[in-house]
């Protein structure tokens, strides 16, 4: 969290926020267990995930088109993964612990080239 | 001018609320504060106010409309009783946490079960913490006073806090009495236009009501909460000097009954005031040095203020209209006998519960107290710290 912590005599009355859309700023994906990964080769660009996504967390490139996932706030909650239409699905979760350290790249290689 | 007029505390309300004349009224029937919004639907209907009336399926979604419609940036006001406060619970936290300066009036009733519609303290006291600053009246004229005054208290710029002004059920609500009813335009320009401090009705400049705060913030929002609401105690003073100064009536944190020297000191709120000053004034004529200190500010509670007033007491009963409920004594005898432990004189203090769920309380109920202060006094002894007023048997 890059927010800066303010005292009770400094904060605005009744929790009132002016700067609204500042939960940007408040990294939700930490709380990750698990993690989609997209698969952009079988990805028909529905968009079903991006609709279905409660974090919007799908991110989209300036054609509209889904273009990966924001890890700074997927919170991992599958919904995406249920909702992707293709078969097999173009989205599929993974432990976070199994992600640390690898590339989205080899990721990617990992789960979709069975 | 105002004019004198016989109508009950329900109608003093309503016509506080139609001369105050918000932009939002959110209210559900229950009795016996029910002919409030009964009478502001009338008078709107009669086209003597223009708020917009929302008349919710409950008292939950009453509050809830009173919140939305106050972070709109409305001047918003209600009306309540027992289980419908009750109901309300969840957002009477959340109206104060928010820093909305709604007000409603609460003809105090008994909370079920058994079931009882009658006037006591059992909601008002429930909800002392709730955030809410909390006047009691002792008549209709104070009720319809308050009210008034409870809109500029309320929306004091350091304080913006919800106020409630409460009165008994029964006793206030549906008893006709003789007071004075304001002139509408000097009650309007009294009240003043509101100026909302976050209006989220205005997209000029978008802000966020209702967020969450975690852990690293929470603490610090309650706090700042907190100081709104201690700030009420000096602009209470400060309203009801100007309210003194616009209509004659001038109102302080407490009502001080013939207190300069008394000895033997009851402390209440509520309709109870007027039986006590009946029987004070019968005490004084026999030499008595009786008085009673009238609680009119419970929250915030002025313990120091409070605590100086009774600097002559010998002795000092507190009335609660409420069960202890497995506490020491009542709200109020834990609030005075609290505030009085870092008095000089730490007078002996009594507690009683009287009049649950509108039992009567009569002058000899009240003498029965003085002359139990008396003894106290002569003897130095407390032979029982709480006991109860017109109960059917012995307590303790
Ligand atoms: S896992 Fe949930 S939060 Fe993350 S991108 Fe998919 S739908 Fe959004
Ligand atoms: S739901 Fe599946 S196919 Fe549709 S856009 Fe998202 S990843 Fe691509």
């Amino acid at each position: 969290m890059s927010e800066k912590l303010l005292n009770w005599d400094e904060v605005l009355i009744g929790g009132a926020i002016k700067d609204p859309g500042n939960s940007k700023s408040y990294e939700t994906g930490s709380w990750r267990v698990e993690r989609p990964v997209w698969n952009p080769e079988s990805c028909i660009q529905c968009m079903f995930c991006w609709v279905y996504c409660p974090d919007s967390s799908i991110l989209v490139d300036e054609n509209g088109k889904m273009s990966g996932i924001d890890y700074d706030h997927c919170k991992g909650c599958g919904i995406c993964v249920e909702q992707c239409p293709t078969k097999p699905k173009s989205l599929a979760m993974l432990l976070e612990a199994d992600a640390k350290g690898k590339s989205e790249e080899d990721l990617r290689k990992e789960v979709f080239s069975k | 001018m105002g004019k004198k007029v016989a109508l009950t505390g329900n109608e003093a309300a309503a016509h506080a609320i139609r001369q105050i004349n918000p932009d939002v009224v959110a209210a559900f029937p229950i009795t016996p504060s029910t002919p409030i919004p009964q009478n502001v639907a009338q008078f709107i209907a009669d086209g003597e106010m223009d708020t917009e009336l929302v008349t919710v399926e409950s008292e939950h979604s009453a509050m809830s409309a009173c919140v939305g419609a106050a972070a709109a940036g409305g001047r918003v006001m209600t009306a309540t009783s027992a289980n419908g406060y009750a109901l309300m619970w969840e957002i009477l936290y959340i109206a104060s946490g928010s820093r909305l300066p709604i007000v409603m009036a609460v003809a105090a009733r008994a909370l079920s079960a058994p079931l009882n519609i009658h006037g006591d303290h059992s909601d008002i006291m429930g909800g002392r913490d709730t955030g809410w600053i909390q006047l009691i009246a002792e008549n209709s004229q104070e009720t319809y006073d308050n009210l008034i005054q409870a809109i500029k208290i309320a929306e004091n710029k350091d304080v913006m806090t919800p106020a409630l002004g409460a009165f008994d059920g029964f006793n206030i609500s549906h008893a006709i009495e003789i007071w004075e009813l304001e002139d509408d335009n000097k009650v309007k320009e009294f009240v003043g236009e509101y100026t909302p401090l976050y209006p989220l009705l205005n997209t000029k400049e978008p802000v966020t009501h209702g967020a969450w705060a975690p852990p690293d913030w929470y603490f610090e929002h309650k706090m700042n909460q907190l100081e709104g609401l201690l700030n009420a105690k000096d602009v209470v003073v400060k309203v009801g000097k100007e309210f003194g100064s616009a209509f004659g009536r001038e109102y302080g944190l407490y009502e001080a009954y013939k207190m300069d020297d008394a000895e033997y000191v009851i402390v209440a709120m509520g309709s109870v005031c007027g039986t006590t000053k009946d029987v004070v004034d019968s005490l004084r004529e026999n030499g008595v040095k009786a008085g009673l200190l009238k609680i009119r500010l419970f929250r915030p509670f002025p313990y120091k203020e409070l605590a100086d007033a009774l600097s002559s007491a010998k002795a000092v009963a507190v009335l609660d209209r409420v069960s202890p409920a497995g506490a020491q004594g009542g709200a109020l005898f834990t609030e005075i006998r609290s505030a009085l432990y870092d008095a000089n004189s730490r007078p002996p203090v009594i507690n009683y519960t009287y009049g649950l769920g509108g039992r009567d309380t009569q002058p000899q109920h009240i003498n029965s107290v003085y002359d139990k202060l008396k003894t106290i006094a002569e003897t130095g002894k407390v032979d029982k710290q709480f006991d109860c007023l017109n109960l059917r048997g012995t307590w303790g």
